[in-house]
């Protein structure tokens, strides 16, 4: 962090936001007391993997988008094979469809656990990190690991691996479990369900500041269920749309100091995932989902972003129950994937990653050659809302020092949950090269 | 498909698998995050091969005995994930869930754009670890991991 001023400007500048998956860097400009610029510059190699899809088959693309983020591999997966299924007339059904779901929970589960109980939670009770943390509530941090152990255990047996998975297809799997393999999860994951119920009661007792705000929510609303794959995009102000529809509403635009793109919905911010995905979708939570949300005491629509800590931990206790619902009706499917027909086309794609809606398009040849590819990552379409929370945040800590005043503004990053450097395992890359 | 250099580690576990035989469990742990903790369950002896980026030369090799004391997570600052294999190592030494023989290897990395292979210098130095994991396992009984 470094500070200049002179006799009435100040500018705070976090080089590296900590505990967040990836690293930015944030600069604020205050003069004389008033916010005039804020500036969250997301280092993103962007578009290497939309490039480098090009030119090969689409059943690779399952695999390369994987490699786009160690956090949520299967929400780049499931908006791939969506758009691409979507070009050969492929209609995911009954099993296969739920173990794609079931997936996602596993992905849900893991990448929540990890940033409620050891990216978050050390804000709220006051430690620079979940190891600081570990030392006062060493249950808990026990707990959490355990918690995301769940999920990985749902994406080792699904996808073949915890990281990575590989068994994804266009069409379906190249392997599904059998019934037995999904039973032996199952005591493990009724502990987890009462771990995650305890989850939502531990962090709706936080110390939450009062920060109400005024949000677009966009999320996928399917008519029946909590969603993962399917549903039209809708917000909450009124929009109901399909992903084939999707860049006709929503338009990317490159902010001068990052290298992400950011996304307005008709020229506005907008706000996805956990906190989006509840205030459009509560109605489908389990019955014990939706009581335990209403124990908090938390008023809906959520408004408050520091809030997002209890939607992660409601939608856990979701994914855990919904596991378990899909295992207790599990009959294998007579196999692992349909046929497709390639033929050329255009598809689109969106899907609910942890951090929200995730958008892919896809043009594919003849040949089943990719020709072009178009990837729009929650973590872009969440930036500008997060700048505009941190300029209503701001007038809280320009009083303290830079250092806590810093620290206040990391806290309000880390309530999105951002995957900020989701292309990349180093963040010093020349992006030029990767363009 | 690696990121250029960082692919150090894996490349170092798969040519560990060939050598080592039953004598340890090589696993590819590919993240290096909090399933660090998890894989090492159990062992009785850990060896953890790593990229590293703390600044020094490419090719550099680091060896810290974790057992012996804290590691500085700033020898992998740069992983997207912020609780990297330092920070798994030192939270499960804080939950005491730590094996008791601990070593780490550090590759330091140049060259981490995506899709290119490893540099001659930091491939020369994944043969150098390599050797000396092999070295190290004349003299202990443990799982190792990347």
């Amino acid at each position: 962090m470094s500070e200049s001023k002179d006799h009435n400007t100040r500018t705070i500048s976090v080089g590296m936001i900590a505990r967040v998956e990836g690293e930015g860097a944030l600069r604020v400009s205050v003069k004389e007391g008033v916010v005039q610029d804020v500036e969250l510059r997301i280092f993103e190699p962007p578009r290497f993997f939309e490039a480098f899809l090009v030119g090969r088959h689409y059943d690779e693309a399952p695999d390369i988008v994987a490699r786009i983020c160690g956090i949520c591999p299967v929400a780049y997966q499931m908006s791939a094979v969506h758009a691409l299924e979507q070009i050969f007339s492929v209609r995911m059904e009954g099993a296969l469809r739920d173990l794609r779901r079931m997936l996602y929970c596993g992905e849900w589960i893991e990448s929540h656990t990890l940033h409620v109980y050891m990216l978050h939670a050390p804000d709220f009770l006051g430690y620079a990190s979940a190891i600081a943390m570990a030392k006062d509530y060493p249950e808990i941090v026990t707990r959490g690991l355990r918690l995301k152990k769940a999920g990985n255990a749902l994406m080792t047996l699904l996808g073949g691996r915890s990281v990575h998975p590989v068994s994804v297809k266009v069409g379906g799997f190249s392997r599904v479990p059998l019934r037995s393999e999904l039973e032996a999860l199952k005591e493990e994951l009724l502990w987890a369900r009462e771990a995650a119920v305890e989850t939502v009661r531990w962090v709706a007792g936080f110390d939450f500041p009062d920060f109400a705000q005024d949000y677009t929510c966009v999320a996928l609303r399917p008519s029946d269920e909590y969603p993962f794959n399917e549903g039209s995009i809708g917000s909450s102000g009124g929009l109901n749309i399909s992903a084939g529809e999707f860049e006709q509403h929503f338009r990317e635009e490159q902010a001068p100091y990052s290298t992400a793109l950011q996304c307005r919905l008709n020229g506005a911010s907008y706000l996805v995932g956990p906190m989006a995905r509840v205030n459009l979708n509560h109605g489908h939570l389990s019955p014990l989902g939706k009581q335990v949300l209403a124990d908090t005491g938390l008023s809906l629509p959520l408004r408050n972003p520091f809030h997002a800590i209890v939607a992660r931990s409601v939608e856990i206790l979701y994914a855990i129950e919904e596991t378990l619902r899909i295992i207790d009706s599990y009959e294998p499917p007579p196999s692992p994937s349909v046929p497709v027909a390639v033929r050329a086309g255009i598809g689109m794609g969106c899907t609910e990653a942890p951090r929200g809606i995730l958008y892919h398009r896809y043009r594919v040849d003849d040949d089943g050659l990719i020709r072009e590819a178009k990837i729009i990552p929650p973590t872009s379409q969440n930036q500008r809302r997060i700048e505009e929370d941190l300029r209503a945040y701001l007038p809280r800590v320009l009083d303290l020092s830079n250092e806590q005043a810093a620290l206040g503004c990391e806290t309000v990053i880390r309530c999105y949950d951002p995957c900020i450097s989701c292309a990349t395992h180093f963040l010093n890359l020349d992006v030029q090269h990767l363009r | 498909m690696f990121r250029g250099d960082d692919g150090a580690g894996v490349l170092a576990a798969r040519r560990l698998k060939t050598l080592v035989g039953d004598r340890a469990e090589v696993i590819e742990a590919e993240l290096a995050g909090l399933e660090v903790l998890d894989f090492m369950a159990a062992a009785s002896a850990v060896i953890l091969i790593d990229a590293a980026k703390s600044g020094r030369p490419a090719g550099t090799i680091h060896r810290l005995d974790a057992s012996a004391g804290p590691i500085s997570a700033d020898l992998f600052p740069h992983s997207t994930h912020v609780l990297n294999a330092a920070d798994a190592i030192e939270l499960g030494r804080t939950l005491e869930v730590l094996p008791p023989r601990v070593i780490v290897y550090g590759l330091e990395v140049g060259d981490t754009r995506a899709g290119n292979d490893l540099s001659p210098t930091v491939a020369w130095a994944v043969d150098q670890v390599v050797e000396r994991v092999v070295h190290e396992l004349e003299g202990l009984s443990c799982t190792s991991g990347s």
